[in-house]
């Protein structure tokens, strides 16, 4: 069965999840408009450095963050400067590393959406004198429906099966960096197989069940078969 | 002349795939991770001594118990702890009678900054520090030992929020070599080089204040008829093989 200090992992996991993918959102969303619209010369170099952590091992991104956010690194200095101290070993630095590690399952489901619109439609509001703003939530939001319920799901499972990174900036600390990932493997580690296999089980089940959503609801969007 | 050709690329083939094995051996040895710079010293001078070699994984003993109970292919294990080796032997997945004690470890609590921890460890009982860095003591023996000190030192109530647990004692080096904890527990062997204790400072925690670690080797069924398995073995009870161990601050066990 599931004890209590496992049920703790899945609640912080979670948790973890929920906030990063709020944050990926709020900071994908306009990313993902402007490399959808963009002509300048800088797209390639930003979307190249997007899609980093999907080609980066996770150690190589941990391991970068922890030199980085630790006291001598920049980041580190600076939070440091700040008041709020060093980031690793801490809730916030997991979120912030969440953010980066998953950015790119936002983002390019987004960027794929923002650019299927045809830009008839955006000229369109705007000659019925819609703001700006107006358009991108009345016009775009609608339209690219599916491409936000592809990107928070994707950027939600994805944090919550994070382990690399969890593993070289968390420090294992219950309730503040102890995921989920992390506690199977602990309890694969000490042998403890039974525990390992009931986390196991309902992550396993978790991600089924909400890719099976993800498609049943993808597939009843007629209009935008091609996101899928 | 087909035949032939096929007879002689046959025969090349044969002796570049078994050919080696009869004169010259290698051995895949899994190495608990505080073990890993002695280890490799040792293994070069075992390889120039017999003419076998060794290739050596590091980790932490617990994931290699894990991966040996099911299937994995290494043939010794030199563990951080007896429990490992026992367990893999009460499982029947060794060779009887090759089990023994390579090295006693001598824990270590050691800092990045000079100056920081002193030779008594006083550095504990005060609040300078936001992290004490130790390896997960559910499956690190040095990390068990680093809790048997903060439990004897009547610390560990006080100190446990502050505890950051790395996956094994590599990455504990990692997070207080990083400053990222201001100071940590570790194996000794970790911060020796040449014989001497390098960079920071450090306290050599006495024997009394935790259970003895007593790391524990075997050579598994699948090394049974490997000459460089059984080699290594002998090796590792060599006079050589011991004073590299010495050096590297590890006691012998008797």
């Amino acid at each position: 069965m599931l004890t209590t200090a496992d049920l703790d992992t899945l609640f912080l996991t979670f948790k973890v999840a929920s906030i990063s993918t709020s944050l990926m959102l709020l900071f994908g969303t306009p990313l993902a408009w402007w490399l959808a619209r963009t002509t300048s010369s800088w797209k390639g170099f930003i979307n190249a450095i997007v899609a980093l952590p999907l080609v980066l091992p996770p150690t190589v991104l941990g391991f970068y963050l922890l030199v980085i956010m630790g006291p001598t690194g920049l980041i580190g200095e600076l939070t440091t400067w700040l008041g709020m101290g060093t980031l690793p070993f801490t809730f916030a630095g997991l979120v912030i590393a969440s953010v980066l590690y998953s950015m790119p399952f936002v983002v390019q489901p987004l960027q794929g959406a923002f650019t299927s619109i045809c830009e008839q439609s955006l000229e369109a509001a705007a000659t019925l004198r819609a703001s700006p703003l107006d358009t991108f939530f009345s016009v775009v939001v609608p339209l690219a429906k599916p491409g936000f319920l592809t990107a928070t799901i994707l950027g939600f499972t994805h944090t919550v099966g994070e382990f690399g990174v969890v593993l070289m900036i968390g420090g294992n600390i219950p309730d503040k960096t102890r995921v989920v990932s992390v506690q199977i493997y602990n309890h694969v580690e000490a042998l403890e197989y039974n525990e390992a296999h009931w986390l196991a089980g309902c992550l396993l089940l978790f991600s089924f069940t909400v890719l099976i959503i993800l498609y049943t609801v993808l597939k009843n969007q007629p209009n935008l078969q091609q996101l899928k | 002349m087909p035949a032939t050709i096929i007879s002689r690329t046959a025969i090349t083939l044969a002796l570049l795939l078994f050919g080696q094995t009869s004169w010259s051996a290698t051995v895949l040895v899994a190495v608990a991770a505080n073990f890993s710079k002695p280890m490799t010293e040792i293994v070069s001078q075992f390889e120039k001594a017999t003419g076998h070699s060794a290739k050596l994984s590091f980790g932490s003993s617990g994931k290699f118990v894990s991966q040996l109970e099911n299937g994995g292919p290494f043939e010794v294990l030199l563990s951080a702890d007896e429990k490992g080796p026992e367990k893999l032997e009460q499982a029947g997945l060794t060779v009887p009678n090759t089990r023994f004690v390579y090295a006693l470890g001598k824990l270590v609590l050691w800092s990045a900054t000079p100056n920081f921890v002193d030779n008594e460890g006083k550095i504990l009982m005060t609040s300078n520090f936001k992290h004490l860095a130790l390896a997960d003591p559910k499956v690190a023996p040095y990390g068990a030992a680093a809790i048997d000190v903060l439990k004897k030192l009547k610390l560990f109530e006080r100190l446990q929020p502050l505890l950051v647990q790395g996956e094994n004692i590599a990455q504990t080096y990692q997070f207080i070599s990083t400053a990222n904890a201001e100071l940590g527990f570790l194996a000794l062997s970790q911060v020796i080089e040449n014989g001497k204790i390098v960079g920071g400072s450090s306290w050599i925690i006495p024997d009394n204040l935790h259970a003895p670690i007593r790391q524990g080797a075997v050579l598994m069924k699948i090394g049974a008829e490997n000459p460089a398995a059984r080699a290594l073995i002998d090796y590792l009870k060599s006079i050589p093989a011991l004073a590299i161990i010495k050096k590297y601050g590890y006691d012998l066990a008797k």
